[in-house]
């Protein structure tokens, strides 16, 4: 039988296959976890006497509400949140208690939780990988099964390494023709979700396919695939490919030696089989596609920067969206100024995005009364930044440079958007007070973020390329 | 999980469409380590104003609100993260079942295994719905329908295993812990 990655890595994880009356029983190969979603989960293992089941398939890090300022993390100065210092100490507590390994505050390799585990090699083809975070799904770009769970399903993972799971479809989005220059990974699935929606994706998973999506380097990838969950889908996947495998091969905790052999020998049968089917499919053509922004208040509110914000006069929702970003139907959203700019996150805050910025702010200045923050993915990513001297590029043009974590992403933290503030974000999501209480966030690719610090207004990045 | 059956309440009616996760419980609030008290922050940014006081426009804070235990909202409800404060907040705050023309998956998944009822209607019944705010509705789950003021009752989709469990208050994470052996036989069987 013909069968596409997903259902390929379905089947092979299947405890038991799901009936009409009851869903499968699949198991997890990969389980991460941070501060945030995991506590509650504990307590239930703690309530009912429940041991981790494979401890050495679950691993921990910290990133949604630790600090970015370096004298928090690393110079003995208080965590600022007195919650978020607690949720700390409580994860702390609990990887001690269950025998989970964690990647703590100051260890050397710790980030968020998306950049981390590609980057440790954990994740890897074929697996499935579960996290109490949505953007899970960027796992997926290594042709693994990845996708965000609850707390109570964190639990469950805990107790079993299962999860009860009904299978969902499968979506592919086709991709052809060629990128053009200034145009990004980011710019590619902000367009994509722009065309299916915010819940085009519902209920599916999807696999990014074509000429295009197979000239993307890993980071490209993962960007892509972290952006599935904007779409509503459950997953999104890439197949495993030559790229992949130069990017596995001799990280730390991928196989080595003659485990890596058989693993690459099973990894090369996890692409789609020629003539197996989907349930749905789209066709993007790449090289029609510009540098897009969001001008409203979900992802799919999107445009191309040289666009004007549609009318759609008889829709009090889009209005009301459009009210709380201060935008006028019809406007042009180039040269909207800007307050700030944020680049880092699960979506763009790895070192190839750090070096996109930092190509358009050599030798330029964050134009006056813009802050800017640059908050590397991880640790490692902070110090291969550092060797290459893009910190210097950074602190030169006038933005600030923290410890790695989710930060103004989600504004967990304390780095926050201040009211009526228009940020132009890297991070994945422009929802309301996402970033702050009355904060207008448009997405936008570490070239566009870039560009427009250096404009203070909202900037096609080829201007400045 | 207590078992549920049959749920009658009036309406809440949330008119905005894609109602995310950030929007039920804003990423502040989740430095909590426990799942109660969330019901206090449902909605903290649509409900007050940025001294607290409750904004009296905001639905949930008009007299007619009080005591609804369903949810009426816009199409595409609970997108976004996979935070389960979301459904916890719900709970917390008195409301039983979410009615909308599609419900984001993660969400879906949180809310069945805290007993916050998530049920999809085809167009024509949400915009009615919309239109009636306060309207007084029946849920049934052993027939998986929806009843409406004027009596007629309107199927919605429910999996058979959410709906079992729902009906005889069963815990998934029991019903896992007593698939140990076939669990067991598969970590045989996929290291060999």
């Amino acid at each position: 039988m013909k069968e596409t990655l997903f259902e390929k890595v379905w089947r092979r994880h299947e405890v038991v296959a799901e009936t009409p009356d009851t869903p499968a029983v699949l198991y997890v190969d990969l389980h991460l976890i941070h501060e945030v979603t995991s506590p509650q989960a504990f307590t239930v293992l703690r309530e009912r006497g429940i041991k981790v089941r494979r401890p050495e398939l679950t691993f921990a890090t910290m990133d949604h509400s630790t600090p970015t300022r370096t004298e928090q993390v690393f110079g003995g100065a208080p965590i600022a949140i007195e919650a978020a210092a607690r949720q700390v100490r409580e994860l702390e507590v609990n990887c001690a208690a269950f025998g989970v390994e964690l990647l703590g505050l100051r260890h050397s390799r710790r980030g968020i939780v998306h950049i981390i585990g590609p980057e440790l090699g954990l994740t890897q083809p074929g697996k499935t990988v579960v996290c109490g975070d949505s953007h899970t799904s960027t796992h997926g770009a290594l042709g693994s099964l990845a996708f965000g769970i609850g707390t109570t399903e964190v639990g469950h993972v805990f107790a079993t390494q299962c999860l009860l799971q009904r299978k969902p479809r499968t979506l592919a989005i086709n991709v052809s023709g060629k990128l053009a220059a200034g145009v990004t990974a980011k710019d590619l699935i902000l367009a994509i979700i722009g065309r299916i929606g915010v819940a085009g994706g519902t209920g599916h998973v999807i696999e990014y396919r074509g000429e295009t999506i197979s000239a993307l380097d890993m980071d490209e990838r993962m960007t892509v695939c972290n952006m599935s969950i904007e779409a509503g889908a459950r997953a999104g996947m890439i197949a495993p490919d030559e790229t992949t495998y130069a990017y596995l091969a001799g990280r730390e905790r991928a196989p080595q030696g003659m485990a890596w052999d058989e693993a690459l020998e099973h990894w090369r049968q996890l692409p789609t089989d020629v003539g197996a089917t989907f349930d749905k499919e789209v066709h993007i053509d790449a090289s029609a596609i510009e540098p897009m922004v969001t001008y409203g208040t979900n992802p799919g509110m999107v445009i191309p920067i040289s666009g004007a914000i549609p009318q759609r006069p008889d829709d009090a929702v889009f209005a009301k969206s459009l009210a709380y970003m201060g935008f006028e139907a019809g406007r042009p959203v180039a040269e909207q100024p800007v307050n700030v700019v944020f680049i880092g996150s699960c979506t763009n805050g790895r070192l190839s995005d750090l070096r996109a910025a930092a190509s358009l702010l050599r030798g330029r200045k964050v134009a006056a009364g813009v802050q800017m923050l640059v908050v590397p993915g991880s640790q490692e990513v902070k110090r291969e930044a550092e060797a290459e001297g893009l910190h210097k590029v950074f602190l030169e043009a006038g933005a600030e440079w923290r410890e790695s974590g989710c930060s103004m992403c989600l504004g967990m933290n304390g780095d926050l958007v201040s009211k009526g503030q228009y940020a132009v974000s890297t991070s994945n999501r422009n929802f309301e007070g996402r970033q702050g209480i009355g904060a207008r966030t448009l997405l936008a690719s570490p070239l566009t973020a870039a560009a427009s610090a250096v404009r203070g207004r909202v900037t096609d990045p080829r201007e400045l390329l | 999980m207590d078992s549920i059956k049959t749920l009658r309440s009036r309406t809440v009616v949330l008119p905005a469409s894609d109602v995310d996760t950030d929007q039920i419980i804003p990423a502040r609030f989740l430095t909590t380590t426990t799942r109660s008290g969330l019901g206090a922050h449902l909605f903290a940014d649509w409900r007050y104003d940025g001294d607290g006081a409750p904004k009296p426009d905001f639905v949930l804070n008009r007299p007619e609100a009080q005591g609804c235990a369903i949810l009426v909202a816009g199409n595409n409800f609970g997108c976004g993260s996979s935070r389960e404060h979301a459904p916890w907040a719900l709970c917390d705050y008195g409301f039983r079942a979410v009615v909308s023309t599609q419900i984001a998956d993660i969400f879906r998944a949180n809310a069945l295994k805290n007993g916050l009822l998530p049920i999809i209607v085809d167009q024509a019944t949400h915009g009615w719905l919309l239109q009636h705010p306060g309207a007084d509705l029946g849920i049934d789950l052993e027939s998986s329908t929806l009843t409406l003021p004027d009596g007629r009752a309107v199927p919605f989709p429910l999996e058979p295993f959410a709906r079992y469990c729902l009906l005889n208050g069963v815990d998934e994470l029991g019903f896992l812990l007593g698939r140990e052996a076939q669990i067991q036989a598969y970590e045989r069987r996929s290291r060999a």
